[in-house]
């Protein structure tokens, strides 16, 4: 084992690390997208909408990411709709994702007492403005934290979506191995590079939460 | 005889099956000031609640300035105002909370200046400028960049005061507005509120403070149970009660 075997190892597992930011910043804006759309949506009064929500939040949270994978890749495959790798990791993570982070936004919204809404209203904003410029900033301040942790493990669990073929580090990491027998050092230096992302990330949601305390 | 201010017809609000304003109807005009005073859970703030749709009246109507507040006519009859038909007529009320409901993500300035900014279409310039007016009528002029978290109680609720001012709205609504202080920073909000009556703003302050109320208001409304126990010049109801239940009632509160 020497340095330059160490380098030409590191290569493709840079690759690797490049889909990794992709999938996770990809995964992340459609998780929060979907996420914040429904626990709005949770916050109107249209019942039967609440009932859809709480299903998909339900059968999302309680099954592994895994077998949803499993499922969008070769399900739609057989099926008769054919999703690539790619496609069909960020639509699995996404759609994981905003089950969590439907549940985040609806603590945050539930977190903010009724009497702020009441007083934008009073002076005359209609609903959607004292969401705009009353609730949102607030609601954003209070999922922060939340949502830096959830950035962080979605970060690591992209992993899992080497399992649909998807090029990320494990799936560079485990092609190496075959190749290399190297299997030790090749699972070190992939931790390595997932360490290397996601402890910057650490930091920062430190920092939010540390604003977020000094704030309230 | 000209159309009063504020008119209240046959009030009724009933949350689920408790009724909680029973039909109660009055009228202020023009710079005139109510006081409405009774035991809690006698419906005053959700009369208060009401006039400004906070609350949706289960039957009963409001009046401002000669024109149906909250209600329009649809295909002859009336129905509820859509919320954005609503806010416009909100922006004309200015609202006072017990618990003040600044915004914690704002600074006082800001507080006060983005209402004229969002419902109004003001400049942030003009908004601003508005706003240090308004924040120096509260004597809050030193505190124009704190966030509410650093300000007192007392203070919190003299910039909250100041944000409704910013409306230059034609009618004040004070929900008991030193309830949740500290008793040393009631005088302060007091002042401030009767500084305002003095400039002759027409207003509705639903208060525990039975002096306060005598000084600054003209008319006195006694509830209790949901409906108007008695009302009449404030001099007269609090100094000389004629309802047994008002007499008990001031009793009890100036032994307090």
């Amino acid at each position: 084992m020497d340095v330059e075997k160490i380098l030409d190892l590191g290569g493709p597992l840079l690759l690797g690390a490049v889909t990794t930011v992709q999938i996770t910043l990809i995964s992340l804006v459609v998780a929060i997208a979907i996420g914040l759309s429904l626990a709005l949506l949770k916050l109107t009064r249209f019942r039967p909408l609440h009932w859809l929500i709480d299903v998909y939040v339900e059968v999302f949270r309680n099954t592994p990411v895994l077998a949803q994978l499993f499922i969008i890749y070769f399900g739609l495959a057989y099926a008769g709709v054919k999703v690539a790798s790619l496609p069909a990791a960020i639509i699995g993570l996404g759609l994981n994702g905003g089950a969590i982070l439907t549940e985040v936004f609806r603590a945050g919204f539930g977190a903010i007492h009724h009497g702020q809404r009441e007083a934008a209203l009073a002076v005359g904003m209609t609903p959607w403005a004292s969401m705009r410029w009353i609730i949102l900033p607030q609601t954003w301040r209070i999922t922060l934290p939340p949502l830096g942790n959830y950035a962080i493990a979605l970060l690591k669990d992209t992993a899992v979506v080497s399992a649909i073929a998807a090029p990320e580090i494990m799936f560079y990491a485990r092609n190496l191995v075959t190749s290399t027998f190297e299997t030790t050092a090749v699972y070190i230096l992939a931790a390595l590079l997932y360490f290397c992302l996601s402890f910057p990330l650490a930091r920062l949601v430190d920092r939010f939460e540390r604003r977020q305390r000094a704030w309230q | 005889m000209a159309e009063p201010l504020l008119r209240v017809e046959e009030l009724h609000k009933s949350f689920g099956s408790l009724e909680v304003l029973k039909g109660v109807s009055t009228a202020l005009e023009r710079g005139h000031k109510t006081a409405v005073i009774g035991p809690s859970g006698c419906g005053k703030s959700t009369l208060l609640r009401c006039i400004n749709y906070m609350e949706t009246p289960t039957s009963g109507h409001i009046y401002l300035d000669g024109t149906l507040f909250g209600e329009k006519q649809a295909n002859g009859r009336l129905v509820r105002m859509t919320e954005t038909e609503l806010a416009r007529q909100r922006a004309h009320v200015g609202m006072v909370f017990q618990g003040f409901y600044l915004w914690p993500h704002l600074t006082a300035r800001e507080n006060v200046a983005i209402g004229p900014m969002k419902v109004r279409g003001m400049s942030k310039e003009q908004a601003n400028a508005l706003a240090e007016a308004m924040l120096a009528k509260v004597h809050m002029s030193h505190k124009v960049e704190e966030y509410p978290e650093r300000l007192s109680g007392g203070q919190q609720q003299r910039v909250a005061i100041a944000r409704a001012l910013a409306q230059e709205p034609k009618l004040m609504l004070f929900d008991e507005p030193t309830s949740a202080l500290d008793p040393e920073l009631i005088g302060e909000v007091l002042n401030v509120i009767h500084e305002l009556a003095d400039e002759g703003r027409s207003m509705v302050l639903v208060t525990h403070e039975i002096r306060f109320a005598r000084d600054v208001a003209d008319w006195v409304i006694m509830m209790g149970d949901g409906v108007i126990l008695e009302e009449g010049p404030a001099d007269e109801v609090i100094r000389d009660p004629r309802h047994e239940r008002t007499r008990s009632f001031l009793r009890q509160i100036v032994e307090h």
